[in-house]
Formats: C-alpha cells, structure tokens, sequence
C-alpha cells in the first residue's frame, strides 16, 4: 500500500506573500515526474493554488497535504483562520468579502471556490466559525 | 529521438570540463562526464545560451556549408531582418545587401521581413476567427516552441498555429520565382535562409510544424558577413528589389510582431529565462486577458542570436532608425501570400521529465530520489557534473550518474574508511619485527 502512495506535506506561510504558490508548484512538479497527464496536472495546480491562496489571505496561513496514488490526486488545505459563517454563500461565483487592499492586489473576485469546483472531480468544504476551514480536492487520473 | 539532429554541439577536444555552461541551461540538458559538458539531444531546445556561456568557445552552432548551393541549379537567398541590423545602415542600406546576395550567387532574394508582414496577417485573421483560446502565444521562435513541447506542454493548444516566416517565405519565394521563370520546375530551386539562429537550423532538420521544411540550407550570418561587405563596397546603383515595410522589418526586435497585432493586450518577453517565468504564469492560467504573447529565447529578440556579428545594442538603435525611414508596408498581403500559412500538424509533448512509463515504478523512483537527495549537500556546487543536487538525484534513479560522484559523500566515504582501517589496524597482533624486539 505504502509503495503506491505518494505524500507531500507543505506549510503554507502568510508572512511573506511572494511565496505563496509554492505548495502548489512543488505538487505541480512532482506529477509531472510522475508523468501524469499535462492537462490533469493543470487542473490539480490551478485548484490547489486558489485553496492555497486563500488560506494566506483570508485564514492567515494554513498547510497542505497532498496524497498521490495511481488512481488519484487528493489535496486537503486546512487552516485555522476565522472560518466561513455560510459556504453555501461563499461558492457563489463572484462573492467575496476581501478588503479593498486585498483586491488592489488582484484577488478578490470570489471566483477561487467556484474554480476549484469545476477544475477538479471532487471537493468538499469543511468550515467551523472561529476554528478554521479544510477544503479538499479530488482529481482522478484514470478517467 | 536519438538521430535527432541539433545545432548546438560540443566541440569536445575544446571543452575543460569547466561546468559554466550546465547552470546556465533552461532545461538542464547538459552533464559533465569524463571532463566533457555533454548535451543530453531529447532535452536541448537549441537556444544558444550555452554558446554565450562558454567561456573556451567549446559549444558551437553548426549550419550548412556554403558549398550545398552548388546542389541545386537555382538558388534563393532568404534573408532574416537581423541580416540589415549587422550594418552601418547609413552606409550599406537594405537595397545594397539585397544586391550584393544577388552578387555572390544567389538567383533571387525575397526577404523574411515580407514572410513575417504575411504571418502578422493570418495571426490577425487568426485571431479573430477563434477568440475561446487566450493568450496566444507566437509560433516564431522555434527555441520557445520546443521549450513548450519540453517543460510546458499543457500549454501547446496555446500556439498559434501559423507557419513562422521563414517557412511562409520559402513557400511564396518558391512559388514567385517558379512564376516569373517559367519551365523552372520547384525541385530545381534551393532555398537558403541567412539565419542570426541555431533554432532554426534544428527546426529545418527536425520541423515542427510541417511534416518536411521548404527551406533547403541555413546560412549564418556569421559566415556571410565579410563576403557580403566585400560586394556592398563595389555597388554604384543597388537594385530595386525590397518588398518589406517596416512592420516585416522590425521583426529582428522583440516588439516587433507582437506591435503588428490588432490588440492593446499584447505582452512581449525576450531571454529564455524570462521566457519561463511568463511562461509559468500561464500554466496557472493567469494572463487570460492578454491576447497574443510574443516570446524571444535571445536577449533583445533575434537580433540577439548567436549567429549574429553586431552587438545587439547597437542592432537595435538602427532598428530605430528604420522606422523613421519606412512605411509599415510597401505592398498590401495579398490572398496568394496567405495560402498554406497554417501549421500540417500540432506540436508533440516531448516528454523528458517522467521517471517511468508505469506511475507505481514512478513513485518508488520519486522515493528513492527524496532519499538521495537528504544524502546529498544541497549547495549545487555542480562538481558532479550536474546543474543541481536535485538533478543528480534524479539522474542517479535513472541510472545515469552514482552517488559518489558527489564529492562530498565521496569524501565522507574515503574518510569513514579511513577510520574503519585505522581502528582494524589497532586491532592487529604486533608484527614480528616487534617480536624480534622483545626477544
Ligand atoms: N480559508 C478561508 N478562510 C476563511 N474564509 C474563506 C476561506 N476561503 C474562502 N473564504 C471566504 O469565501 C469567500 C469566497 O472565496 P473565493 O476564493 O471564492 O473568493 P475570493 O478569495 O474572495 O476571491 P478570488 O479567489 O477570486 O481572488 C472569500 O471572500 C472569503 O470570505
Ligand atoms: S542550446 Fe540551450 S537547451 Fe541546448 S544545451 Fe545549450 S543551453 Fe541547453
Ligand atoms: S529569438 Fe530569434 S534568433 Fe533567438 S532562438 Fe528565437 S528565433 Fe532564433
Ligand atoms: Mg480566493
């Protein structure tokens, strides 16, 4: 079992907000490695790095955990920040509650959960007010 | 993949072994082994940057003899735009180059600036007829094609499928000389680019956009120069033969097609490391609003090319001055110009990175490599033979390099041994000349 699984396990920091993307790029080069299909591998990066931006902007930092097996690719961000009171709201293409300077930065347009919905198979929202938020993405490899 | 011709080659009796030019690789395609910086051909993209690194002149860009015109009974000159920038242009214009290639022997000359004038016209028609895919990204530098292919290949339903002007011109100087010379049979005419680039020498030999390439031999300009000189200081009246205005012109310039695109959402980049941080940008799928992305391997566009003599600083203030002297076009692109612009086929992943066709093989592979890895200094001193520790590890799960060819634990080795002998040597009985001793 062990040989056919692939973990990673990244810190996502909010200090220093340049290295933000890390986590995703790393998974991004280690599928490749694992030759697996450019196209899936898009989808998992692009997903992972909406996940990973928003722990660093709305749940000041978090960490990442990426399972690889032949089958599939399942990431789970989990932070400890503030939590979202209605997800149902927060899946809404364009909702958002980011500051004005957040947007000056070019975040904000509350397209990040609705992305990852449509760029990966599965993904399930976990979300507790004042505890924190664990989102996880499937991507499957062989469909 | 293993016949696959390549410009950029090792003259190996040059080489020191010096490890320069491995770091400096965009797809870490070199290893020093046996003292000789080897290419590794599935991964080099031709782009040159280890020419410019090396400081003993030991990788060389190989184009064809001059000789090879003899093989055919016509011959066309294609000059590239870079070829005008090698010139005091105040002193030997476009129309004298053109003459004196007509001088040493060519039949005909049609410039590459006119082939980019017609590609910048089907871009545009392109572009307007499929508007889902964006940015686009420029087909024209054969280097950045195979850089996709290579390390970014989600993003080959990104380029423009449209010929590169080289290719569009050997097509329609082909077909005008075959027109104003008639019983001239196509086979009969060799078609010669005059090139600042080794890409495009590898990309006639190995095309990727078409299935054989129209163009029969590459030229540098390197090797042109001094023969072209000598004939610009005979000519009194220079021929009337220029067929491109400036926006095929100014091509030799990073710039200069991304300009001729219909859009205020154009982004130009040049240096293949440059390159690549664009370039991974859009693999996250940001810059969706840009439209067209003109991307360069050499520093300032072509007129950076490792076949060119000019500094390029200085080629890119006499492009400048082209503008002042030109109109955007001498002839409009006409419905002839355009037939056949579009690629025969789309470029191929070429897939170098994957460790084994099998994932579960893959993913032990991946392990054995972190495992190397934590063995190894990580401070990428290069003196393996390999740009990083990273890519020693992984060329060691390949079986390709062994662990102690990393000083360091080599070092370790010899040392823990040195130890071990020390203490079995302790160990050993006293030798009979003590023996005599004691006696
Ligand atoms: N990890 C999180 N912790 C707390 N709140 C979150 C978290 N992730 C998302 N949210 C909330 O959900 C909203 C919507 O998130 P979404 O990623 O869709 O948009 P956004 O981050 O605001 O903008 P964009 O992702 O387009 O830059 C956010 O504005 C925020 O209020
Ligand atoms: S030409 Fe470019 S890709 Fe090829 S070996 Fe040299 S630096 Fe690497
Ligand atoms: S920028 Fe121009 S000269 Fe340099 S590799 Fe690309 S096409 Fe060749
Ligand atoms: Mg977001």
């Amino acid at each position: 079992m062990s040989d056919s699984t692939v973990k990673l396990h990244y810190d996502i920091d909010a200090e220093d907000f340049t290295t933000a993307g890390e986590a995703s790029s790393g998974v991004k080069k280690t599928l490749t490695r694992l030759g697996v299909n450019p196209e899936l591998i898009k989808r998992i990066s692009i997903a992972m790095y909406e996940a990973e931006i928003n722990a660093v902007i709305h749940a000041n930092g978090g960490f990442a955990d990426v399972e690889i097996t032949p089958e599939m690719v399942k990431v789970v961000i989990s932070d400890n920040g503030p939590g979202i009171p209605c997800v149902e709201d927060a899946m809404k293409p364009g909702w958002s509650t980011a500051s004005n300077l957040v947007r000056e930065m070019g975040f904000g347009a509350g397209m990040g959960l609705p992305n990852m919905k449509r760029y990966t198979d599965e993904m399930c929202v976990e979300s507790e007010v004042g505890v924190g938020t664990k989102i996880t993405l499937i991507v499957y490899l062989n469909r | 993949m293993s016949d696959y011709f390549h410009s950029i080659v090792l003259e190996e009796e040059l080489c020191k072994g010096c490890t320069n030019c491995i770091k400096k690789c965009p797809t870490d395609a070199i290893r020093v082994q046996s003292g000789k910086a080897r290419i590794m051909k599935e991964r080099c993209i031709d782009c040159g940057e280890c020419v410019r690194t090396c400081p003993y002149k030991a990788k060389v860009a190989v184009t064809d003899p001059l000789e090879k015109m003899a093989d055919f009974k016509y011959t066309i000159a294609l000059p590239a735009p870079t070829l005008y920038l090698q010139y005091d242009i105040s002193k030997f214009g476009r129309d004298k180059i053109m003459t004196a290639l007509k001088m040493i022997g060519f039949d005909y000359v049609y410039e590459v600036a006119r082939g980019a004038e017609i590609v910048t016209k089907a871009s545009n028609i392109y572009l307007d007829k499929n508007k889902e895919t964006r940015p686009m990204i420029s087909s024209a530098c054969p280097a950045i094609v195979r850089l996709i292919q290579v390390r970014f290949p989600s993003l080959i339903p990104q380029i423009m499928p449209i010929k590169s002007p080289m290719e569009v011109s050997a097509d329609n100087a082909r077909r005008e000389f075959c027109e104003k010379n008639p019983g001239v049979t196509p086979d009969e005419i060799g078609v010669f680019f005059i090139s600042p680039c080794a890409a495009k020498m590898t990309s006639v030999r190995n095309p990727i956009e078409v299935s054989k390439s129209a163009v029969n031999g590459v030229f540098s300009i390197k090797s042109l120069y001094f023969k072209l000189l000598k004939q610009m200081g005979k000519i009194k009246e220079p021929l009337n033969i220029l067929q491109a205005g400036f926006s095929g012109v100014r091509w030799a310039t990073i710039g200069g097609e991304a300009k001729g695109i219909e859009s205020d959402n154009i982004l130009y980049v040049d240096g293949v490391q440059n390159v690549i941080k664009i370039l991974e940008q859009l693999e996250d799928d940001k810059l969706t609003d840009v439209d067209f992305i003109e991307a360069a391997a050499c520093p300032g566009g072509c007129l950076g090319g490792p076949l060119t003599v000019e500094n390029m600083y200085v080629a890119r203030t006499r492009n400048f001055r082209f503008k002042s002297m030109l109109p955007k076009l001498l002839n409009e692109v006409s419905d002839v110009e355009l037939e056949n612009t579009e690629f025969e086929r789309a470029p191929e992943h070429i897939d170098v990175t994957t460790l084994d066709e099998d994932i579960t093989k893959a993913m032990q592979k991946l392990r054995n490599m972190d495992e190397l890895y934590k063995m190894l200094p990580a401070l990428d001193c290069g003196a393996c033979g390999a740009p990083t520790c990273r890519a020693l590890s992984e060329d060691i799960v390949r079986g390709k390099a062994k662990l102690t060819d990393c000083v360091f634990v080599l070092k370790d080795r010899v040392r823990n041994l040195a130890k071990e002998m020390m203490e079995l040597e302790g160990m050993l009985p006293p030798t009979l000349d003590n023996k005599a001793e004691g006696r």
